[in-house]
Parts: structure tokens; C-alpha cells; sequence
């Protein structure tokens, strides 16, 4: 977050933010149904889309607004709802739905402690393995994370490129800190922005085929209405979008609905780096919490410890090449986090049990201050 | 002779459902209504859910989308509110629409938004092997009611007027040709209209409800369909065991996507 960039300076939410970001994406569909810490993006996107032409709706329930964001991106909007836990997990299905059928849209989950109800206004990063394996099914999954309103804004709008790129439903993670706290964020010019639509099929409709295997793995979705007439389905399909039985279709499709994300990973992972080329202690860190361990790294530095931060700002596709590297340098990764070491897990896996790993899991509904980080990497030191 | 080539998808066929199966008969008269009404295929739009009656996308070429149990209405909401242009067709059961999808349903019906609900009412799951559905009657044999159905039904057209839909018929497969009026009313109207069609499961239902002939239902269906116009004039005695089909309700009131669009006309900023 530097201060020199481009662009106008407004005090917001992190929740407005991801508002704004979506509007500056092009998103001009959204269907969400309250729920708290949410309801602020709901809220100030049913003021603005409006005002653009875009539509607004409060629908019945969780999965009734997921299957309306499906439903509109099939048209050739960018679509999006917003939740947290307990509608997270309604919307599960429906969201396994959209990897299937590979329809772009993105879903914001601000997180709050469970399980279940849980902690309603209070925050917690329990669902970051959810956003992977919530859905049944095997399939590749794209879960980008925010520490601040500024990231917020910026990683909705990466959200969607990402969503029209790989043809995917896209989540973004942020937490109730995140969402709530109101701090200042720049907007860039619309110029300076990247916007990326999906293809447009290169095909008349005679020849055209919505879900043709080709290399890059992406299949070409004509929006409705344009005179290409396809079938959309949850069903097992093949190139046709028809449902197959054929074992050689559905293998084929299955294995491509995980592979067209790993194959991009280089593209989609994007990680941040405080002082880690040196570093002794490695802590990984995301969300809100990332924020305390940028403070506690800075302290720890000021007392004589060489710690390093590994901060994602995409969870899934996991980074596990960066996280490999950093094990390979250091004694021991810290993973601090709101939930009981739900990432610590990946860490493990990625570095190969080639360090300890120590998890620092808060699960009381507060944010885990510098200081408790700090006394973390002291006793592991 | 009617040609259907036109509007179907050859390559699909055969169809999947059961010899005597009334969803085939609802199939064609939905093909013959738009080809009358002279609705553009590209314009079209055909929503499902899961079930036997949710097959019936696949082999109509329009835009198909063929969604997961229940919730075909709340994806055609979408479709419909993002893209107000397109025609949007919901095929759905009596399952899927008013036990699972049921939230769906009765707040798409509220909201009056432009969808066209047919609903093949056959008082069973018939894709899952003959589980009682909320329209199963009370008393019927179920795959699990095998003691009979303790529960009572859910007359679907009188739910949907009561959640405030604008236009609600019920037909039947065996007048086919007063269920293409209707569902040509219902393509018509602006707003939510529904055409509940009573169609025969002989596999699911009718096997374990001593109709396991397709004749047999069919000719049930002949003898206890009774007009909305003639009902009007029969004793609660002469109704029993029957049942109405026709127009059930038929009213003016805002409609959601019009209304959207007079929002957004207001909402533009001033030259
Ligand atoms: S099970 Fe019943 S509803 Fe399904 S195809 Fe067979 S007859 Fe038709």
C-alpha cells in the first residue's frame, strides 16, 4: 500500500471497497441475501448498480442468490454475491455447480467464527479450507485473500479477471476485521485498471462447440441469447455440454476441471514478502492476520531475531513452490492464524516436513495482536 | 403434418423417459405453443432443475440450462433480471419446485417476476424410484410410504395464487389441446405464470398405485378432469375425486423486471 500511487483518495470499508472494486470490474449483476459482517456489500452495491444500469437483488435465500449470479453470468455479466460462513456453506452446492459448468462469477465470503452460527460480528479465517473442499467433487478452485481495504478493492477486481480468464467461479476471503474497518484507499483511474472479459467464441454457432477441449483448457461460453444455442448442465458432460456416460468424456473433463488451474499457477499466485531472504523464522501469514505479522516481524527484527514473513494473497491455488523456498531457508514457519492451523496443514505438506511448523490458531472471536506473534517466534527461536 | 425437426435436438434422442410417460406429451405441446407463438429459439431461454420433467431442456434447441434439484427458478431469476429480452421457460416437477425448490417457487411468484413455470405434477419422484413428493395424495403407496402416505398434498396452483402469482393454470396430458391454450396464455403474460400440468408417471406411481397401464392413467385423467367453468357448478359431492384444470387465476400487477427498469430510468443522471 504505497501513499504515491495514482489515483483518488476516499476513507472506506473494506466491505464498501469490495463494492467499489466489483462496480471498477465491470461486475453489474449482484444477487446476496443478508448476513452478517456482509450486508454492507449488498447494501451499498444495491445503491450503485442502479445508478449504472446493473442489477440488484435481495433473493429468498443463500443458494437462491448463487444460482441468480449463475443464471445472470450465463448472459455475459459479471456477476457477483457476498456471504460469510453460514451462507458459505449453503451455497456450496451451487457453487460446486458453477466449477462445473465453468461459469465466471465471484463470490466474497468475509468471514466470522463457527462452526455453525458461531460468532456472528466477529471475525475468524475458518473457511479457508471450505473454500477449497466445500463442494463435492473434484476440481480446481481460485480463493484469493485481503489484509485491507485497499487489497479488498483491488483483489475484487482481480477476482473477476481471474473468473473471465479461467472460466471459474472465483472466491475472494476477507474477514470481519477486514470488512469492517474503515481506512483510506486510492482509486485508480479506470484507465489504469486491467479488465479482462471473457473469450468470445471464435466459431459460427453451426460449428461451434461451448465446451471444445483445447489447450489452454478454457472453454468459450457464448452468452445466452446471442444465437448460440447450447446446453448448460451439472451433469457429467462432454464437448456438447450434453451429459455423456462415456468413461474416456468424463475422465477427460474431470481431470481438465482441476488442471486448467494448475496449469495457470504461475499466473494466478501472487505472493507478498517481508525480509525474508535472510530470515531464520518464516512466518506465514494471510487476512487481517498478515497485518500483525507484518508488526511482529518489525519487532522481532528490532530485538535481534531474523524473522521473515510469506504473506499469500491467493490461498488456493495453494503456493506451495514460495512456501518449499522458504523452508528450505529457515529453521522453523510460524502460521498464525484465526482459525486452529488450517493452512498450518498445507504448510507442512508444501514444505515436506523439512522444518517444524508451529501453529498459533486464535479461535476466540479476536485478532491476534503483534505481541502474542512476537511470543510465539521468541519461544520457537 | 407439424414438424418438429426444427426445434429439437435429433442427436438427444431417443429421450429418456418411460413408454407412457406424460412428460413427452408436455414436451410437444411446449413445441407446437412456440412455434405458434413464434417465440425465437435464439431468444429463448429453458430452465430446469433435477427430475424427469428437468430432462426435457436437453432436447429442445434453445438455450438450455439444466440446474441442480430445486433451484431452477432462482437461476432463471437470473437470467431473466440480467437479460429482461430473453423469453425464460422453467421446466420443473412437482419435487423439485415445491419440496426442495419450494422457497424458490413462492418468492419467484411474489416478486412477479416474467418466468413461465410449467410444472409436471405426477405426485411422485420419479427419477429416484417412486419417493413420495409433497403432491403425493394422502393415502397413496410411495417407495417410502409403502404403508401409505400419512401426509396431505399440496395443491400447487392454489400455493402459487396465494404467493401472488399473476397467472396460474393447471392442464393435463391428456387434453392436449386446452394444455397448448394454456401454456400460450402463460408464454403471453408479463409476469409469473405457472401451468401446473397433471401428467401420468405409470413407472413411479401408477405401478404402485394399481395403474400400471399408461392406458389406465390416461383414461383416469379423461374421467376426473373436470373444466374450471363446470366445477363452478358442482355440488362439493360431484367434486370429490376430481379435479379442475384451466385458468385459475388471471390479473394485472407490476412486474419485477419493469419495474427495475423504471428504477434505472430514474436513477439516470440528468443530461
Ligand atoms: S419414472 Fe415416471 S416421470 Fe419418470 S420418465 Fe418414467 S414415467 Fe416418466
Amino acid at each position: 500500500m504505497s501513499n504515491d500511487r495514482p489515483g483518488k483518495v476516499r476513507m472506506m470499508q473494506g466491505n464498501q471497497a469490495c463494492a467499489e472494486g466489483a462496480i471498477a470490474a465491470g461486475c453489474r449483476f449482484f444477487a446476496g441475501y443478508p448476513i452478517t459482517p456482509s450486508s454492507e456489500i449488498a447494501e451499498n452495491l444495491s445503491v450503485m448498480l442502479p445508478r449504472l444500469g446493473g442489477k440488484f437483488i435481495q433473493m429468498e435465500d443463500e443458494m437462491a442468490a448463487m444460482g441468480a449470479i449463475i443464471g445472470a453470468a450465463l448472459t455475459g455479466q459479471k456477476s457477483l454475491t457476498a456471504t460469510s460462513g453460514p451462507g458459505f456453506s449453503l451455497k456450496q452446492e451451487t457453487k460446486g455447480y458453477a466449477s462445473m459448468a465453468e461459469v465466471p462469477c465471484v463470490i466474497v465470503n468475509v468471514m466470522r467464527g463457527g462452526p455453525s452460527t458461531g460468532m456472528p460480528t466477529l471475525p475468524a479465517q475458518m473457511d479457508v479450507q471450505q473454500a477449497r473442499w466445500g463442494a463435492h467433487g473434484d476440481r480446481g478452485v481460485i480463493a484469493l485473500t485481503a489484509k485491507s481495504a485497499q487489497e479488498t478493492y483491488e483483489q475484487t477486481i482481480r477476482a473477476f479477471n481471474l473468473a473471465e480468464r479461467y472460466m471459474t467461479p472465483v472466491i475472494l476471503l476477507i474477514d470481519e476485521i477486514t470488512g469492517h474497518t474503515t481506512e483510506k484507499v486510492i482509486i485508480p483511474d479506470a484507465s489504469d485498471i486491467e479488465i479482462v472479459h471473457r473469450k468470445k467464441p471464435d466459431k459460427d454457432p453451426e460449428n461451434y462447440l461451448p465446451y471444445r477441449f483445447t489447450d489452454d483448457c478454457i472453454p468459450t461460453l457464448a452468452p445466452f441469447g446471442t444465437g448460440y444455442r447450447y446446453n448448460v448442465t451439472g451433469l457429467c458432460h462432454n464437448e456438447t455440454g450434453f451429459p455423456t456416460n462415456d468413461s474416456n468424456e468424463i475422465q477427460c473433463l474431470i481431470e481438465r476441471l482441476t488442471r486448467k488451474i494448475e496449469i495457470y499457477e504461475d499466473d494466478i499466485i501472487r505472493n507478498n514478502e517481508l525480509m525474508l531472504e535472510d530470515a531464520e523464522i518464516g512466518v506465514f501469514a494471510y487476512g487481517s492476520v498478515a497485518r500483525t505479522a507484518q508488526a511482529a516481524v518489525r519487532i522481532c527484527r528490532e530485538e535481534g531475531i531474523k524473522a521473515g514473513l510469506l504473506e499469500p494473497t491467493v490461498l488456493w491455488p495453494f503456493p506451495t513452490k514460495a512456501v518449499l523456498a522458504m523452508a528450505q531457508k529457515v529453521r522453523a514457519i510460524v502460521v498464525p492464524e484465526l482459525n486452529l492451523g488450517q493452512m498450518a496443514r498445507e504448510v507442512s505438506l508444501a514444505s515436506q516436513c523439512s522444518v517444524p511448523v508451529h501453529k498459533l490458531g486464535r479461535v476466540d472471536g479476536s485478532p491476534i495482536p503483534p505481541q502474542q506473534l512476537v511470543e510465539k517466534i521468541r519461544e520457537v527461536v | 403434418m407439424f414438424d418438429y425437426l426444427q426445434y429439437v435436438r435429433q442427436e438427444n434422442f431417443p429421450h429418456i423417459w418411460c413408454a407412457g410417460c406424460g412428460d413427452g406429451i408436455v414436451l410437444k405441446a411446449l413445441i407446437r405453443t412456440m412455434d405458434k407463438l413464434g417465440l425465437s429459439q435464439d431468444e429463448t431461454v429453458m430452465v430446469s432443475g433435477i427430475g424427469c420433467s428437468s430432462r426435457t431442456p436437453g432436447y429442445v434447441d434453445i438455450n438450455t440450462l439444466h440446474t441442480t434439484h430445486g433451484r431452477a427458478i432462482a437461476f432463471a431469476t437470473g437470467v431473466k433480471i440480467a437479460n429482461p429480452d430473453l423469453n425464460v421457460i422453467v421446466v420443473t416437477g412437482d419435487g423439485d419446485a415445491t419440496a426442495i425448490g419450494g422457497n424458490h417457487f413462492i418468492h419467484a411468484a411474489r416478486r412477479n417476476i416474467d418466468l413461465t413455470v410449467l410444472l409436471y405434477n405426477n405426485y411422485i419422484y420419479g427419477m429416484t424410484g417412486g419417493q413420495c413428493s409433497p403432491t403425493t395424495p394422502r393415502g397413496a403407496n410411495a417407495s417410502t410410504a409403502q404403508h401409505g402416505n400419512l401426509e396431505p398434498a399440496f395443491n400447487i396452483s392454489g400455493l402459487a395464487i396465494a404467493a401472488g402469482a399473476s397467472f396460474v393454470a393447471r392442464g393435463d396430458a391428456y387434453h392436449v389441446k386446452k394444455l397448448e391454450t394454456l401454456i400460450g396464455k402463460a408464454l403471453q403474460k408479463k409476469g409469473f405464470s405457472l401451468v401446473e400440468v397433471v401428467s401420468p408417471c405409470p413407472t413411479a406411481f401408477g405401478r404402485r398405485n394399481k395403474m400400471a397401464s399408461p392406458v389406465k392413467m390416461m383414461e383416469q385423467l379423461r374421467d376426473t378432469v373436470v373444466s374450471v367453468e363446470k366445477w363452478e357448478k358442482m355440488t362439493g359431492e360431484e367434486r370429490k375425486g376430481r379435479f379442475r384444470t384451466g385458468i385459475l387465476r388471471d390479473i394485472e400487477k407490476p412486474e419485477f423486471t419493469a419495474e427495475y427498469a423504471k428504477l434505472i430510468e430514474k436513477m439516470r443522471p440528468e443530461e
